[in-house]
């Protein structure tokens, strides 16, 4: 669960990038969070992770008020937040195999419990026989489905994809956006952020959308913009 | 544990370049401040060499017979800056006289009456010579003393410079060389600071980050306090045996290696796990921070 209360971040250069923010996203949900460059998007991600503080405002993320979260319970935050990056993110010199597995690692998971869950996930994500490559020996879309499955190992309660996309040819990006809605067909709450109108218009689904720091649209209407669209 | 252990080795062998850079980097300035730490090993125990060899000549009164003569010895003993008086009669002294004439006829036959007895006298700090000699000079039964205040005083200046320089410069080498380890080191970090950032996004704590680098480090550390260590004996048995085989060199004695052998292992080890382990373990501090 998500919940964003009348939350202001400014940044030190005095850049003013949300502005009175309120947003609350259930467990389950499916939400793309759109807008143009600039508008704020990048920072409720980083404000989700805890990679940055609300200036004010009080945020909620899976049981955690970041307002006031402690160093050290930052990592375990995270692991309840499996996020997918624009630009995949990967170690490159670990194998599909161990990029995966990093994300159990990192929780403290037996070699055993590793190697039943890994292959169960790539399996998932339709890359069952790409286990052993490195991500350079990927094309743009099966390097996603690694992220998304190391996002997904740990069974996080939610997963947030950073323009996702972006990287992608359409129907890269359109297979990209099934296996999201599978993953939350399973339960898990999905939050896409991306700027593509009609990526998004193809799908039913909840659409914030925010621009110049401010929430302009909440609705289920597709992509919406002000004047400026 | 066994898994971070594992990947502390292999990390060190994919940033193969980096990893051998900061071995290069680490050996070299051991190398140069072990050297430069021998160097003025060997100057300060051939000036406290030179310092023993300057010694007081205190004589007795020709009237003492040789029972009388040595019991000034234990009064010369009990003066506070005298580390050793050792007897030589007037016997002994008339010998070593015409030895150090070249064994000349002209001064066979001199009689041993025409010497003193007397002591020769070392002592502990060569710098209070002076209050010594006027301590000495009251002492009933000596007759005269002979010193080299100006030997003396050259000695303790050489040994004072010695002293301080070898800190000084030391104390520079030793700040030069963390300043160029730590760069290094901060240069292999940041080669791998996406891949720090990855880990932290994924909720990786800190010391799960921090310990591949601590086992990486002390890898590093160690192969570069060995390497160290065995160019530095190896360069240091090469200067030896050139300068023991020059003859204008003769007067100084080199400490041969295997005297320094166990104190400079532990240095060696201690100083390339010091850098090796807190240096990656410090550098990678800034990109733990995300």
């Amino acid at each position: 669960m998500i919940e964003f209360r009348n939350v202001t971040k400014v940044y030190t250069a005095g850049n003013r990038a949300l502005e009175g923010v309120s947003l609350h996203i259930d467990d389950g949900e499916f939400v793309f969070l759109v807008g143009p460059s600039g508008s704020g998007k990048s920072t409720i991600i980083k404000l989700l992770t805890a990679e940055l503080e609300p200036t004010s405002g009080s945020i909620e993320v899976n049981g955690y008020r970041l307002e006031s979260i402690k160093k050290r319970q930052i990592p375990y935050l995270r692991r309840t937040v499996g996020v997918i990056f624009q630009d995949f993110r990967l170690i490159e010199n670990k194998s599909v195999f161990e990029n995966v597995a990093y994300g159990m690692r990192v929780v403290g998971a037996s070699a055993k419990e590793i190697q039943a869950r890994v292959p169960y996930v790539l399996d998932l994500v339709g890359l069952e026989n790409r286990g052993r490559r490195l991500p350079h020996e990927l094309s743009g879309g099966e390097q996603q489905r690694v992220a998304i499955a190391r996002a997904l190992v740990n069974n996080p309660a939610m997963i947030v994809a950073d323009e996702p996309t972006g990287n992608l040819d359409p129907q890269r990006s359109y297979e990209i956006m099934m296996l999201l809605e599978s993953i939350n067909a399973l339960g898990t709450t999905v939050m896409v952020v991306t700027h593509e109108q009609e990526l998004v218009n193809r799908f039913t689904k909840r659409v914030i959308a925010i621009n110049e720091g401010k929430v302009i649209n909440d609705g289920m209407d597709g992509y919406y913009f002000n004047e400026e669209t | 544990m066994g898994y971070l252990f594992k990947e502390g080795i292999r990390n060190m062998f994919t940033h193969g370049f980096m990893s051998f850079a900061a071995v290069c980097v680490t050996v070299a300035c051991l190398v140069i401040i072990g050297g430069f730490s021998l160097i003025i090993y060997n100057l300060s125990l051939f000036v406290s060499d030179m310092e023993q060899q300057n010694r007081i000549l205190v004589y007795v009164e020709e009237t003492y017979d040789t029972g009388e003569a040595k019991s000034v010895g234990s009064r010369i003993n009990m003066v506070e800056n005298v580390r050793e008086a050792v007897f030589m009669s007037r016997e002994e002294a008339g010998k070593r006289f015409i030895e150090q004439q070249g064994g000349d006829d002209a001064y066979d036959g001199i009689d041993s009456s025409t010497f003193r007895d007397r002591f020769i006298v070392t002592l502990e700090d060569n710098s209070k010579m002076q209050e010594t000699v006027e301590q000495l000079r009251k002492i009933e039964g000596v007759a005269m003393i002979s010193d080299r205040p100006e030997l003396a005083e050259g000695i303790t200046t050489i040994q004072r410079i010695l002293n301080i320089a070898s800190v000084a410069i030391i104390l520079v080498l030793l700040v030069v060389s963390l300043f160029m380890i730590s760069n290094t080191i901060k240069l292999a970090m940041y080669d791998r600071r996406d891949e720090i950032a990855i880990m932290k996004m994924i909720g990786a704590t800190n010391r799960f980050i921090r310990f591949p680098y601590f086992v990486e480090g002390f890898l590093i550390g160690v192969i570069s306090g060995a390497a160290a260590f065995f160019i530095e004996w190896g360069l240091y048995d090469l200067l030896a045996t050139r300068i023991t085989q020059m003859q204008s060199m003769q007067l100084f004695n080199i400490v041969p290696f295997q005297e320094v052998f166990l104190p400079m292992v532990l240095t060696f080890g201690a100083a390339g796990l010091f850098v090796g382990m807190f240096g990656s373990v410090m550098s990678i501090r800034k990109f733990l921070d995300v």
